[in-house]
């Protein structure tokens, strides 16, 4: 052990390296891509830090405030539903320059969301996925057993329901509108806003609790 | 660009093919049979975006495929459906 260094934590349990390198192949192209890209002029680092930034400025909040406004707003949700890209601009969200689709849920149709192919989801919009979502387990089995994938979220369905699964395979997003719970008749659009979770906005979730 | 080749409610099959390039088909949904559920507008074809920045751009549908169709063996009910987006040039008419 060296000078000045008499301690007694175990350095083998407690280390951990303080900036993560790129350690596969991919991911040193990636870096090496990136700088080749800013150094020809097609974008700069600071713009590369503000698409990040309002990346992680994006959060299930904003889909729930679109939500909240469908449930309060009769012709709002009619727009939403119709044309999703602009109705959301209407409150100062866009997802250009992917097309955005509003699913709701009635009592006869439960819609949930998928990307089997990779993992698309609308992050500007509503932030990072969950780790499930980007999951092989949960991106091959939802389209092949959806009800029963449902059923370990805690979302059972009666057969008087259909299921109806989006797999997001090109260039739409999409973010499904729950249905508004009973017993909320008079609240305000912001009370609502807080009843709508992320999982509710996949589709994983389908009785929001009041 | 051209009018729409199919119009929504119409019965469609996706092709069955596999090129050797990224493609954005899953390989369950080919040669299924469905229903065109709405028309997406044109972008960019994710075959052509090396070498042709997409283009020709092509026309997207959202199609609708029974579960049944899609899994014989399906174990949820016959109303349970799936929607995918697929490209124009990937659908042929089938009624």
């Amino acid at each position: 052990m060296s000078e000045g260094h008499d301690h007694e934590h175990d350095h083998s349990r407690t280390f951990q390296a303080d900036h993560a390198e790129p350690v596969s192949e991919g991911a040193r192209v990636g870096l090496a891509l990136r700088a080749l890209l800013i150094e020809a002029g097609h974008y700069t680092a600071n713009e590369e830090q503000e698409v990040i930034a309002a990346m992680q400025g994006a959060s299930p909040e904003n889909g729930a405030r679109i939500a909240a406004r469908a449930w309060v707003d009769a012709a709002y949700r009619q727009r939403l539903l119709e044309d999703g890209a602009n109705a959301i601009r209407e409150l100062g969200f866009a997802l250009d320059p992917y097309e955005f689709t509003v699913l709701e849920n009635t009592a006869e149709v439960h819609n949930v969301i998928v990307c089997t192919l990779c993992s698309c989801y609308p992050r500007a919009l509503l932030g990072m996925s969950p780790a499930w979502y980007k999951s092989s387990n949960y991106r091959a089995r939802l389209v092949r057993e959806p009800r029963r994938v449902l059923a370990e979220f805690g979302v059972t369905l009666g057969e008087d329901v259909e299921v109806r699964v989006h797999d997001s395979t090109a260039e739409l997003r999409y973010m499904v509108l729950p249905e508004r719970p009973e017993g909320t008749e008079n609240w305000s659009e912001t009370e609502l806003a807080r009843l709508i979770t992320r999982d509710s906005l996949i589709g994983t979730e389908r009785r929001l609790k009041v | 660009m051209s009018l729409p080749l199919f119009r929504p409610g119409q019965t469609v099959r996706i092709a069955a093919r596999t090129p050797a390039v990224h493609h954005r088909v899953p390989a369950y949904a080919k040669g299924k049979l469905g229903t065109i559920e709405r028309i997406c507008g044109v972008h960019g074809d994710p075959e052509k975006f090396i070498g042709s920045d997409g283009k020709p751009a092509q026309r997207l549908y959202r199609v609708r495929i029974p579960q049944k169709t899609l899994w014989p063996d399906y174990s949820g009910t016959a109303m349970d459906h799936l929607d995918i987006e697929i490209f124009e040039h990937w659908l042929e008419a089938a009624e």
